[in-house]
């Protein structure tokens, strides 16, 4: 079981995506788990076979227990390896025993039988109704039996669909989260956050007159499908900015810092109901701004859903959130650890601003870095803020 | 098109944008952003949904005719 997130002590496991005997590549997700954030898809990380899952359904697992065993490519099958998938965990060698998690007898068998057609029976006997994540959790919410729906997906999977016939009264609470166990998760993070980390803030008021201008000229020729929002400006200019403030992205652990391997901001997402969770948008400062917008619909689509991935958990290096349309005009953030900084924009508002000494109303938003005292200081931290406005000012580099 | 047909439309459309607010607590007048607690992606997922739905192009100098369920309805009706 992987760790998502510095607070997560364990997660439950939810649904297998695969058997044994299947050929894994990288990035394919392998096993849906039940965390405090919602529904968390875990991915592998190695091209691999699988040999046996060791996890049961619907155990709770704790973070390092052993949820599968799983030959990597070039490995004898007597070399299996048994894998947390994230990066973080380096997959461990399980020998002689997985020690965490407590097997069942059924599991144990499959796990002796390798790739013979009884392992696989074993695991098909599980009784378990395939479907997908936003299925489940849309089930659990209406305390519909998943058993009783018939599937239209892949293998008679249950879809979102599929529901629809069965989910005449609407859901009211919040979709794939628990929210007073977000609330606590959400509520240890920052007071780590506020005890080991001494913040330092800066703010700075940035004219949007040019980069909504340019995106309202971009978005008259598009498409409604195609069109950019303000917000995808904004997380490209944060991801270029930071390309020449390295120490703001990245990680303080042991006492030392350690740089991003990639600018891979996360974005907060406010769920409603209550709750908040930073999905990573991978290599922002490499991507287009259709590719930024394509993969922010994607992630706010998910987070809401209940359908992250766990490297979307773990990636981030820096976070921004932006307040949107409705929010106050400046937000002071609180850093995620281990991350060492993170950016906050306000809302968009009219204000009289000075151009060539004539003062002109126009768009007007907050921008705030909250950053680690550990790692860098206001010097540098100001630097960002003012390539950040630079590069508002010069929408047509982004 | 009436309010009714609208709003059966644009419930529709929030089934797959936002399954978890209830368009029956927002009044014809109301702004559906402020109602339901819908961001600029959420609104912006609507807009195409409605698009899509009615055939019609919606360029973005229309979207506050779009804030309300009746600006939609009158919006939609020609």
């Amino acid at each position: 079981m992987p760790s998502l997130g510095p607070d997560m002590e364990s997660a439950r496991v939810i649904e297998w995506l695969v058997k044994p005997g299947d050929t894994l590549h990288r990035g394919d997700v392998i096993v849906v788990v039940e965390t405090d954030k919602g529904a968390i898809e875990i991915e592998v990380f190695e091209d691999a076979v699988v040999e046996a899952l060791i996890a049961p359904l619907d155990a709770e697992l704790v973070v390092g227990a052993v949820m599968a065993r799983l030959r990597v490519a070039g490995e004898s099958g007597t070399d299996a390896r048994a894998v947390a998938a994230t990066e973080r965990v380096e997959p461990t060698v399980s020998s002689p025993a997985p020690a965490v998690a407590p097997a069942p007898p059924s599991a144990v068998i499959a796990q002796d039988s390798v790739g013979t057609p009884a392992a696989s029976s074993a695991v098909a006997s599980a009784g378990h109704r395939r479907a997908s994540p936003a299925a489940r959790k849309r089930a659990a919410g209406l305390g519909v039996d998943l058993a009783g729906v018939s599937g239209s997906g892949p293998g008679g999977a249950v879809l979102l669909a599929d529901l629809a016939a069965v989910s005449a009264p609407r859901v009211k609470r919040a979709g794939g989260f628990d929210a007073a166990a977000m609330r606590r998760v959400i509520g240890a993070a920052m007071a780590r956050s506020k005890r080991e980390i001494p913040h330092y803030y800066l703010g700075q008021k940035i004219s949007m007159a040019s980069a909504l201008r340019w995106l309202r000229q971009a978005n008259e020729s598009r498409t409604v499908e195609a069109r950019l929002l303000p917000a995808v400006l904004l997380l490209r200019a944060v991801g270029l900015a930071l390309r020449r403030t390295p120490t703001l992205n990245g990680f303080y652990e042991n006492g030392a810092f350690r740089a991003g391997d990639g600018i891979h901001i996360g974005w907060a997402v406010a769920l409603r109901g209550g709750g908040l969770v930073a999905p990573a948008i991978h290599d922002v400062d490499k991507k287009s701004l259709d590719e930024l917008m394509t993969g922010l619909r994607d992630v706010v689509m998910r987070a809401r859903g209940g359908a992250l991935r766990g490297s979307e958990l773990v990636d981030a290096t820096v976070t921004v959130t932006s307040l949107g349309e409705r929010g106050a005009d400046t937000v002071l953030p609180i850093i995620h650890p281990p991350q060492v900084a993170m950016i906050g924009f306000g809302r968009v508002v009219e204000r009289p601003w000075a151009v060539a000494g004539q003062v002109e109303v126009q768009p007007v938003i907050g921008v705030s870095l909250a950053a680690d005292h550990r790692v860098s200081d206001g010097h540098l931290g100001s630097q960002l803020l003012a390539d950040i406005e630079r590069l508002l000012n010069a929408p047509e580099t982004l | 098109m009436n309010e009714q047909q609208i709003r059966a439309m644009v419930a529709d459309a929030l089934a797959g944008i936002a399954p978890e607010v209830d368009l029956d607590t927002a009044g014809a007048d109301q702004d559906l952003r402020q109602a339901l607690d819908l961001d600029s992606m959420d609104f912006l997922n609507l807009v195409i949904a409605l698009s899509q739905r009615t055939g019609r192009a919606v360029p973005e100098a229309d979207y506050p005719r779009l804030f309300t369920l009746a600006g939609m309805a009158a919006y939609f009706a020609h």
